[in-house]
């Protein structure tokens, strides 16, 4: 050790050292690199994916939200809003829109999988945004908790999206829409996206444990049986009282018009 | 005699001879009672009380009025291990681990929405057909108190089971009663024992609505149909039927078989709603906190026009002398309601004093035949189900797809367009049903054969209608307009001032009838040629 440290201060030292370090580095990486020969072939598949959903992009979207992305006055930039964003909106058919009107409304998907994660791709590869998430990364169904959820929708989504996920109003003919037959990947993406008038939860709100319970608990609500009998809609009391007038004064009335009827 | 025969007479005695029953049963058993169906709609009102008293009786074995915290352990999975009041997990328990709870719990809340339902209807069939008149008014006024208790008693029902819902229902409570100006926040305080929610609220509403408005509703039912049968029922006009007799059937044994059996349809018809449709799914909303809310709260349908009036209300505040006047909410939560409810129950003593009509009446008013009242009701309702509209506008929009926003104001300018509309239009249908009426009496019934007469022309060959149907068209009192001059013969104005100007005007507006065909009018066209 005292033979080296002697040549520390020798005036080639730095230098010795700086060349002695580049060829570390360098051969590290040679090795890393031609190690591995797969992953350099999806690299090469990302680049044509992105390249692709560029094409796709040019087509389909960018009339609205411009060539490059930047947005424009009708529709806004999609720099940074990350593969989820797209794998959502694009995914249920919100994307392209059907018409100006309030709020994309959900329908069958113009885009198939494999154009959507083109598309993702890519939005993606514009800056860094939420990735998207695929049903089999979510382990709702192991690490989720329904009460937990539950109480979690209540105090953050049943305000907007009523509190069996029926959905509901919001001003000047905005919607949350019905959360009945949404996908887990799809309620995940929209949660840390927050898409249309949804404002976005982020992990630090609910954490992504919390954010399986909730699909856990929307999960279980789409599968709720009717414990009463009919559903009536689940939206709370406008429907039982037209039951109410409708069958059952409808029923009462009609038997008594018959009682009535009946001479003695 | 037969041996039963002898057996049922003896027994009879004995009842007889210790309580002296046989002379009045004999007298009321056989009282007479006309037979119509809309005088049946009151009854389904009553069973369905009856209906409420028992499932009610049951549930109270099981429910735990407290708001002290538990955490709940029972068969709903979903909400297992979570924080509740007592109450609300009481209520799960009765739904989802006492056999026959939740049917029980469904007929208790659709027994409650018939209810509510039934006394509206009839409240409608007694108002269009004049049943408030002299000698009825005190029933009348029983039955705007009913009406308006049973609205109390529904919220502070569906307010028990501490759920979501029910407790943002006492939450916009809470806000009309502080919206009381001056005293709003001491009662509130009074009323809850402290801040909202508190500890108290539940023990001391679950109090009211199972001993203090039920004994208030037993009694108040009670009176009602005592008068009833002192007063004895109104009958529809008809040949035979006079001011001064009732034509219908005995109550035993034609009622008392119909009614019994009306009841067990009602609640038939209850049990079977209980059954297949459910209602108040108190475990979907979750426990109560006041932090959260649902999309589309709603209270039950007889709030609604209520609530729809606070929804559409402008934000209007003042502030002063430190005190803030929420205008808001103390205009469509208290001031409107407060003069709907006022002027329902003063209704038959103000068309009393403006038509100066002091005589009994035992016959019903065909409504056609009352435009200005039959006008002036639809007018009402129309404004109950526009405020009504708007209180599910949420639901609308969204299963209609309209923006909130439209509905909103469309029923904020609607509140004040569109009833007078209504009873423009209303007045001049009956007026044209009036019309109507006095053609089929002066022509006959167009019997639909069409005649050519030797000269070419076709007519279509008109039938008279039967005696006993002319007279029942043509029976009713046209009263003339009261004579008060608006001046009088100094040319002063009217000295009664404002008061007898409104009456006078009214009295005018309510005279204006068409004239119902008369006796000599038929025979002079039977004379003619017709």
């Amino acid at each position: 050790m005292k033979r080296l440290s002697r040549y520390r201060r020798h005036k080639f030292a730095a230098p010795a050292l700086i060349v002695a370090a580049l060829i570390s580095i360098g051969t590290t990486f040679s090795i890393a690199s031609a190690l591995p020969s797969q992953q350099r072939m999806e690299s090469t598949a990302q680049t044509t994916q992105i390249a692709e959903g560029k094409q796709i992009f040019a087509r389909g979207c960018s009339s609205c939200h411009g060539l490059n992305a930047e947005g424009g006055s009708i529709a806004p930039s999609l720099i940074g809003v990350g593969a989820a964003s797209v794998d959502f909106q694009v995914g249920t058919g919100r994307m392209p829109m059907a018409d100006m009107s309030q709020q994309a409304m959900a329908k069958k998907p113009i885009y198939n999988e494999e154009e959507t994660a083109a598309l993702a791709a890519y939005v993606a590869s514009l800056a860094p945004g939420p990735a998207a998430v695929t049903n089999d990364q979510l382990t709702w169904e192991r690490d989720g908790n329904t009460a937990q959820g539950g109480e979690l929708f209540r105090t953050n989504c049943a305000m907007c999206h009523n509190f069996a996920a029926q959905g509901g109003a919001l001003t000047n003919g905005k919607y949350a829409p019905s959360l009945m037959g949404t996908e887990a990947n799809k309620i995940y993406e929209a949660m840390i996206t927050g898409p249309q008038s949804m404002p976005v939860f982020s992990d630090k709100t609910i954490t992504p444990e919390e954010k399986l319970s909730i699909i856990k608990w929307i999960k279980a609500a789409q599968k709720e049986p009717g414990l009463g009998g009919a559903s009536l809609g689940r939206v709370g009391p406008v429907t039982e009282g037209l039951l109410g007038w409708t069958l059952g004064l409808g029923l009462l009335i009609g038997v008594a018009v018959w009682l009535a009827s009946k001479a003695r | 005699m037969t041996n039963k025969e002898r057996i049922a007479g003896n027994v009879a005695g004995y009842v007889d001879d210790r309580t002296g029953a046989a002379k009045w049963l004999k007298k009321n058993l056989t009282k007479v009672f006309p037979d119509h169906w809309s005088f049946m709609l009151g009854e389904i009102a009553l069973y369905s009380f009856i209906i409420l008293l028992l499932s009610g009786t049951f549930l109270t074995f099981w429910f735990d009025p407290s708001q002290r915290d538990v955490i709940y352990n029972g068969s709903y999975a979903p909400l297992s291990h979570v924080q509740m009041s007592a109450a609300y997990a009481s209520t799960l328990h009765i739904s989802f681990d006492v056999r026959g709870g939740l049917l029980m719990r469904q007929i208790h809340h659709w027994a409650a929405l018939i209810f509510m339902t039934a006394i509206v209807v009839h409240l409608l069939r007694v108002f269009f057909t004049g049943a408030f008149r002299k000698p009825r008014e005190f029933n009348w006024l029983i039955g705007v108190g009913l009406l308006t208790l049973g609205i109390v008693e529904g919220f502070l029902g569906y307010s028990l089971p501490d759920d979501l819902l029910s407790g943002t229902g006492i939450r916009i409570a809470e806000a009309i009663i502080q919206a009381i100006p001056v005293v709003g926040s001491y009662l509130s305080f009074f009323a809850f024992g402290g801040p909202f929610p508190g500890h108290v609220f539940i023990p001391r509403i679950y109090m009211v609505h199972i001993l203090l408005l039920p004994g208030i509703f037993l009694a108040l039912i009670t009176i009602h149909l005592m008068l009833v049968w002192y007063q004895k029922h109104t009958q529809y006009p008809g040949p035979g039927r006079t001011e001064k007799n009732v034509v219908g059937y005995p109550l035993m044994p034609v009622y008392m078989a119909k009614a019994g059996g009306f009841f067990f349809i009602v609640f038939g018809v209850t049990a079977f709603l209980g059954g297949v449709a459910s209602i108040n799914p108190i475990w979907l909303y979750g426990p109560y906190t006041p932090g959260q809310i649902s999309a589309g709260s709603q209270p039950d349908w007889y709030m609604g026009w209520l609530d729809g009036l606070v929804r559409m209300s402008p934000p209007i505040e003042t502030h002063a002398f430190g005190h803030t006047i929420s205008w808001n909410i103390l205009i469509p939560g208290l001031i409107i309601p407060g003069i709907l409810f006022t002027g329902m129950a003063l209704y038959p003593f103000i068309e009393s004093w403006i038509t100066g009509d002091k005589r009994e009446h035992h016959l019903l008013d065909r409504p056609r035949n009352v435009p200005n009242r039959t006008a002036l009701g639809i007018m009402s309702l129309t404004f109950m189900l526009i405020s009504l509209i708007n209180g599910g506008n949420d639901i609308i929009a969204t299963h209609f797809h309209l923006t909130i926003n439209g509905i909103m104001w469309f029923t904020r300018i609607g509140l004040f367009t569109i009833p007078p509309i209504a009873f423009v239009i209303t007045k001049r249908i009956c007026l044209s049903l009036q019309r109507a009426d006095r053609d089929l009496v002066l022509h006959g019934r167009e019997t639909g054969r069409l005649v050519m007469t030797p000269a070419g022309e076709f007519i279509e060959v008109h039938e008279p209608i039967s005696a006993a149907k002319a007279w029942t068209l043509t029976q009713h009192l046209q009263d003339p307009a009261l004579a008060i001059e608006n001046v009088d013969e100094h040319g002063v104005r009217n000295p009664a001032g404002i008061k007898g100007r409104i009456r006078a005007r009214w009295s005018v507006a309510n005279a204006e009838q068409i004239p119902a065909a008369t006796v000599t009018e038929r025979k002079e066209l039977e004379d003619g040629h017709h």
